[in-house]
């Protein structure tokens, strides 16, 4: 029996035991001389209230057993004439364990290791044998726990106030995940960084010159893991040439489109901005290879720039630049529009024209807003991915020719995860401490940017 | 009703500054000012009283033509400064808001040093030939609008530091450093504590004759206080225009009457 | 008030009408133009580079929903020994089909009819075409029959637009045997090493399947959170936290779920990778912030005096949020919910963190199958050195900005149609 059909079958039983309760319920209500005054709560709460009792305990068994059989039906397995052949070394018995693993539960149909295949029949054995129990063991709690709740139905049940607070839990529950991930999202990163930083030295990774990971440390103990190469190249594309090309262009996008534009021109241009930023980052990363990248290669080759490569940092930094933009524009348009328009009728009262009241005043007093917007769209370009990944290159070089190649944290992130992950490598383990670079800085540039947007907001209130 | 609202009525003494001639405001379809003339005068004071939404404070933003910024206000008649028509084509908007300056309801201070605040004018209008004739205009501006001794060491800070009175004041200095002919001045102390408002009162009569001035407010009693003529409006329209005394002791409209003693408003 | 002393030469009154002036006027003037034109330019740059986009994918992507066909004539009856119709009607068609050898059919008529090296021409699966038209139409066993089948990839952009020489040369050769068809193919077949043969419904499943799990866990806890947040989160440090944790997700880059969903789901949990479960999961982290956000939104909007009047009549502190806050709030929660879905279904980073960038040629059939979705597809094809695979590239992106913006024009559509009238 599959977990699927296992999970349906207690909702079934759910089913039937909110049937079950109601109709109790319901029993008792016209059993009562005073109908009204039978039941403390209504008899669908009673439904509810069996049904919860019949599910959730099942529910949370069927989850620990997931989590624990795996290992039991390993365990089950190894025991197993068909065992006893299997390599001793690790990484070739893990192989041979997974795929004979997968190959049983049908994610595969047939194996490249012969050994595999013989490790197939027991697994089947196993895999039937706790499923069978699981299955088993689930839907007798349902039962039990259904039928238990089903006897305590009395009219003095307060079978509402107890929904509700079950309720109240799942909203609270609910609001909790977003904790966990945060947590879950730390811890993971820190404890393969403090393993990574058992084997390379914080100090040789944060302000090594030299990036070139390899998972055994070369002839003088250099591993090639100073990150300086990368810090820069992400600064030099996200927050570099890509706010040059989104500052100017998304600030005057929304000076013009808050000041100047027709209403039906800003009906019209406002959404079409915002496609810009729907636009998924692969089609911005194709876009920039396939279009941008040659183009600005033959241009620097045309004027005779030295070391012009077919990936660019130019490429990759102008078009998120343009991915950009509309994140840049949306947050000056609040925060122009944040300046109370005394400010601007004050302007326009001497005698200003529209532009001066607009440079001299407006940005002005909407400066801190833009900042933090600013602020925000960097920390969007840095941990930006694809676009870096398809058109900046791989190339860690430290150089400020915006027409050659650099590499960005994200793009190494997504090279050393590539292809075969061991977690006791310092070269995987190197994305994991790259990441918590890249998750530290942006959530300080978030933390600063909503601070300084929040303090001007107050400011004018 | 009277027939005094459609004939002009003379400015009393001197050359009318500004002269209006069957002003009509519309707002899209509705009406906000029905056919107004009225004369400002240069050595006097002239209060707009009436009720609240009565149209004062739109008719004083034509005489700059700040309802330019309302896409939907429509203006017709006539409206000279100097016998020029404001809203004639040839004129400059921005030309003409530097001759007519304006105070608002609100202080409004640019988030600027205070020093910034009053040379903003003078800056974009290029009115000083160095940074010499600059501070001067600054520190004139200032000193007619009483706020020197009291920002003159702190000339760099912000000028939404300081005090709600201070901050009216400043805007009146900011209006003085451009030198304008007329300023306006719309219920420049509905924001403020009776202290402050007694400064920026007195403030107007320094500097009365100098510049024509109009001043919005629902205040008789600082109508009564500051001005020489007073205009009363209703609903739009405009009831009486009158000597300030007269209006206050003696009107002729029962309107202006049973508002002045308080009977609506 | 301390009495000014008026210390200043009385001001020159401004000459506004002289020469100097209305220079200066004429100039701000000029001033005041120019940066307005500077304004409308910048807004048409940045919608210029949106359309110069959209035209660069879609010049090259409608010809990767269309292939080069060269005519083939396949004598069955001689090639087959007189095989009939039947053999091939209804469940034994199949096998049999499997046992006749079919490639090799194909290959020696192909032999035939262009000589020896005529095998260049044809895509090396071309003969799978063969097999489905037979399976469709048996009658087609018993005669000669002309089948159209897709060319060699090389040859195919060499007739598109410009391949290289020698396909140049080759389309030359063929001259007006070579036609263009529309390439089923590709709308329902999966990922191939010949461009020839590739389709995006492997992906696409995948991408549906991700999405639906995305949903089905982003949704309800977004819904919840949000409704805790707004109606009955008491003031304390728990709350503070989770806004704050809120508000930190949606701003976290989404390679940083990827490795989450690395370290977490395959490797603590050991859930299968590259499968539509863990993307679904990975991506349901990252959508759900988003939801609770505009989901806040439009509870915050609903009015309080509807909260006031229920609570009026005696409904629970629940009932007034579930009978009356939650209706009125969710086309706000909607929208709110379709645009994190749309951001979601673009997303291509965290996935390829959890291993979906494998080589996909079936369509995922569960959850825990090995799967793709369109946006890696999409990455992995634009990797392919081989040039047919640009214009399924684009092709695959014109698929993938469809659904896009149907998904957007619907929020748009939501937000407009129910928004709030009180």
């Amino acid at each position: 029996m599959t977990s699927t059909t296992l999970l349906l079958l207690v909702f079934g039983m759910g089913a039937i035991a909110w049937f079950f309760g109601r109709l109790k319920a319901a029993g008792l209500r016209s059993a009562a001389s005073s109908p009204k005054r039978a039941l403390h709560s209504l008899p669908n709460y009673h439904g509810w209230y069996v049904a919860l009792w019949a599910i959730i305990p099942a529910l949370l068994f069927v989850t620990v057993w997931n989590i624990v059989s795996p290992s039991l039906i390993t365990e089950a397995a190894l025991t197993s004439p068909a065992a006893q052949q299997l390599p001793q070394e690790g990484f070739a018995r893990g192989t041979i364990l997974s795929e004979a693993r997968s190959i049983a539960y049908g994610n595969q149909s047939n194996a490249f290791n012969p050994l595999s295949r013989t490790m197939v029949g027991p697994y089947e054995e196993a895999i039937s044998y706790y499923q069978t129990i699981g299955a088993l063991a689930a839907l007798l709690l349902v039962f039990a726990c259904g039928a238990f709740a089903w006897l305590r139905i009395k009219p003095d049940l307060r079978a509402r106030t107890k929904i509700e607070r079950v309720t109240m839990m799942a909203l609270l529950i609910a609001s909790l995940i977003a904790i966990v991930t945060t947590v879950g999202i730390f811890l993971s990163l820190v404890f393969e960084t403090a393993r990574f930083f058992s084997m390379v030295s914080p100090i040789d990774f944060l302000f090594g010159t030299e990036w070139n990971p390899k998972a055994v440390a070369g002839p003088r103990g250099e591993t090639g893991f100073g990150a300086i190469p990368l810090f820069w190249g992400t600064v030099f594309i996200g927050a570099i040439i890509a706010m040059i090309v989104a500052i100017p262009l998304g600030l005057m996008s929304a000076v013009y489109l808050t000041q100047y534009a027709p209403p039906r021109f800003r009906a019209w241009m406002k959404p079409i901005l915002e496609v810009l930023a729907g636009v998924p980052t692969v089609v911005y990363g194709y876009f920039a290879a396939l279009t941008v990248a040659p183009a600005l290669r033959d241009f620097a080759v045309s004027i005779g720039i030295a070391g012009a490569s077919s990936e660019s940092a130019l490429a990759a930094g102008l078009v998120m630049g343009i991915m950009i933009i509309p994140f840049v524009s949306s947050m000056a348009d609040d925060s122009i529009a944040a300046v109370p328009s005394a400010m601007r009728d004050g302007s326009l009262a001497m005698g200003a024209t529209k532009s001066e009241t607009i440079k001299k005043v407006l940005i002005p007093a909407a400066l801190p807003g833009v900042v933090g917007g600013v602020l925000l769209a960097v920390s969007r370009a840095i941990g930006e991915t694809m676009i870096v990944v398809m058109a900046a290159g791989l190339a860690a070089n430290m150089t400020a020719n915006p027409f050659s190649s650099v590499t960005t944290v994200t793009t190494q992130i997504v090279k050393l995860l590539t292809g075969d992950q061991e977690f006791d490598s310092p070269k995987t383990l190197a994305a994991f401490a790259l990441g918590l670079v890249l998750f530290i800085v942006t959530l300080l540039l978030n933390l600063i940017a909503l601070r300084v947007v929040k303090k001007y907001r107050e400011a004018y209130e | 009703m009277t027939n005094s609202k459609n004939e002009m009525i003379s400015a009393g003494d001197g050359s009318p500054k500004m002269t209006t001639r069957n002003v009509n405001v519309f707002y899209g379809d509705k009406q906000a000012i029905n056919d107004v003339s009225i004369d400002v005068n240069m050595d006097n004071v002239t209060a707009f009283i009436g009720p609240s939404g009565c149209g004062k404070s739109t008719f004083l933003r034509c005489l700059n033509r700040m309802n330019d910024t309302i896409p939907i206000a429509k203006v017709t008649g006539e409206i000279t400064l100097e016998g020029e028509d404001i809203y004639s084509p040839t004129m400059d908007v921005v030309q003409l808001r530097a001759r007519v300056g304006m105070v608002f309801q609100k202080p409004n201070p640019f988030p600027k040093s205070i020093y910034d605040n009053v040379a903003y004018g003078p800056r974009i209008h290029g009115l000083a030939a160095g940074k010499d004739e600059l501070d001067n205009i600054v520190e004139t501006s200032l000193q007619r609008a009483g706020l020197w001794g009291e920002v003159k060491d702190r000339l760099l800070d912000s000028g939404t530091a300081l005090s709600g009175g201070q901050q009216q004041r400043l805007c009146i200095a900011r209006a003085i450093a451009v030198d304008p002919e007329v300023i306006l001045m719309d219920e420049p102390c509905s924001a403020l504590d009776p202290i402050a408002t007694a400064k920026i009162e007195e403030l107007i009569h320094e500097i009365r004759g100098r510049y024509a001035i109009v001043i919005v407010t629902h205040n008789m009693q600082q109508a009564a206080r500051v001005s020489q003529r007073t205009a009363f409006f209703h609903l739009g329209t405009l009831v009486e225009y009158g000597e300030t005394s007269e209006i206050f002791t003696n009107p002729t409209e029962t309107q202006t009457r049973d508002y002045i003693t308080g009977r609506y408003g | 008030m301390n009495s000014p002393t008026i210390t200043d030469m009385e001001r020159r009154p401004t000459e506004w009408q002289g020469v100097e002036m209305q220079k200066r006027i004429k100039r701000r003037y000029a001033s005041e133009r120019r940066f307005k034109a500077l304004g409308l330019a910048a807004i048409l740059m940045s919608a210029g580079f949106l359309a110069f986009l959209l035209i660069v994918m879609m010049s090259n992507g409608f010809r990767g929903f269309t292939q080069t066909e060269l005519p083939l004539e396949i004598d069955f009856p001689a090639a087959t020994g007189g095989a009939s119709a039947s053999q091939f009607e209804g469940q034994n068609g199949l096998a049999n089909m499997q046992s006749m050898g079919l490639q090799d059919i194909v290959n020696n008529s192909i032999e035939i009819q262009y000589g020896a090296d005529g095998k260049d021409l044809f895509s090396s699966g071309g003969w799978t075409a063969v097999g489905s038209e037979i399976l469709n139409n048996p009658d087609m066993v018993e005669q000669k029959t002309i089948i159209y089948l897709p060319v060699d990839a090389a040859l195919d952009v060499a007739y598109k637009s410009d391949g290289n020489e020698e396909a140049e040369a080759r389309v030359e050769q063929l001259g007006d045997q070579l036609s263009t068809g529309f390439n089923w193919n590709f709308l329902i077949s999966s990922d191939a090493t010949d461009p020839m043969q590739v389709g995006i419904w492997g992906a696409l499943k995948g991408s549906l399947i991700t999405m639906f799990i995305t949903l089905l866990l982003a949704f309800p806890v977004g819904v919840l959170a949000a409704l805790y947040l707004e109606e009955y989160a008491p003031k304390n440090r728990i709350t503070d936290l989770i806004e704050v944790s809120i508000n930190n997700l949606a701003a976290v880059p989404s390679i940083i779920f990827g490795l989450l969903g690395l370290a977490v789901f395959l490797n603590l949990f050991g859930l299968p990778r590259s499968a539509a479960l863990v993307g679904g999961l990975t991506l349901a982290l990252m959508t759900m912030p988003v939801i609770v956000i505009s989901g806040r939104n439009a509870v915050k909007s609903v009015p309080p005096s509807i909260r006031e009047a229920a609570l009026g009549i005696g409904a629970s502190p629940l009932q007034v949020v579930f009978h009356h806050v939650l209706p009125l709030a969710l086309p706000g929660i909607l929208t709110g919910t379709i645009i994190g879905m749309a951001r979601a279904l673009g997303e291509t980073a965290p996935l390829l963190m959890i291993g979906m960038r494998a080589f996909i040629a079936t369509p995922p059939d569960g959850v825990t199958a090995p799967a793709t979705v369109l946006p890696v597809q999409i990455f992995l094809w634009s990797d392919e050195v081989n040039r047919g695979f640009v214009e399924k590239t684009s092709a695959a992106i014109i698929v993938l900005l469809l659904f896009l913006l149907t998904m957007n024009a619907l929020a748009i559509y939501l937000r407009n149609r129910f928004e709030t009238r009180w």
